[in-house]
C-alpha cells in the first residue's frame, strides 16, 4: 500500500485574531500596531500616514473618483479612489468636511494628489504589518 | 488648512522621508535592521531623485 503524501498544512489564524488590528489599523493610520502594544511602530507609521495626507491636502491634492471609460481611465480613478481610501479616517473626515479640490494643472497640485493615494498606499503596508504580528508571522 | 508651495525637490525629498520611514517599519524583522533599511531607502530614493533629475537635464540638453 502506497504511503500517504498527505502533508500537515499549517492551520490559517482565525479572523478574530487580525481583524481589530488590520480594522482599527485602516481606520486610523497606525491604530493596528498601537491595539498590539507595538507601540513606537505604531508613532512612526501614524505620523508617516498622518503628516503625508496632510501635505497633501496643503498641497491642494485631488481626491479620485471613480469614473467608467477606457480602460486607463477605469484603471487609475478606481485605483486612485482606492488608495484615498486607504487613508481611512482622514479620507473620510476630509470629504465629510468637505474637501473637494478640483483636479487643476500644476505641479504641487500634481504632488498633493500623489501624496492622497501615498499616505494611503503606506497605510495599507501597515495593514498588512499589523496582520503579520496579530498571526504571529513577526514580532 | 494653509496652501503649501513646494518645489519638485521639497516636494519629492518629503516623499521619500516618509516612505522611507513605513517601508523600513514593515520591511526588517529587528529595529536595527528597519534604521538601516530605512536608510538605505532614503539614499536610494535620493539617488534615483539627482540622478533623474541630470537624466532630464542632459535629456533636453
Amino acid at each position: 500500500m502506497p504511503k500517504s503524501t498527505e502533508t500537515k498544512g499549517v492551520a490559517p489564524a482565525p479572523i478574530s485574531a487580525w481583524l481589530p488590528a488590520v480594522a482599527v489599523g485602516w481606520l486610523i493610520p497606525g491604530g493596528g500596531h498601537f491595539l498590539l502594544k507595538r507601540r513606537g511602530r505604531g508613532a512612526l507609521i501614524a505620523a508617516s500616514v498622518t503628516l503625508m495626507f496632510l501635505f497633501g491636502l496643503a498641497m491642494r491634492g485631488a481626491m479620485f473618483t471613480p469614473q467608467r471609460g477606457d480602460i486607463l481611465t477605469i484603471l487609475i480613478t478606481y485605483g486612485g479612489f482606492v488608495g484615498d481610501m486607504a487613508s481611512g479616517l482622514l479620507y473620510l473626515l476630509a470629504t465629510w468636511l468637505g474637501y473637494n479640490q478640483p483636479d487643476v494643472a500644476g505641479h504641487v497640485h500634481d504632488y498633493g494628489t500623489k501624496f492622497l493615494v501615498s499616505a494611503g498606499l503606506l497605510n495599507v503596508l501597515g495593514m498588512v504589518d499589523a496582520y503579520e504580528i496579530a498571526v504571529g508571522k513577526k514580532d | 488648512m494653509p496652501k503649501v508651495n513646494l518645489s519638485h525637490f521639497e516636494a519629492a525629498l518629503l516623499f521619500a522621508l516618509f516612505a522611507s520611514i513605513v517601508m523600513g517599519i514593515v520591511g526588517k524583522k529587528t529595529d536595527r535592521e528597519r534604521l538601516h533599511y530605512g536608510l538605505y531607502l532614503f539614499g536610494c530614493f535620493l539617488a534615483a531623485l539627482v540622478g533623474l533629475g541630470w537624466l532630464m537635464k542632459l535629456g533636453h540638453g
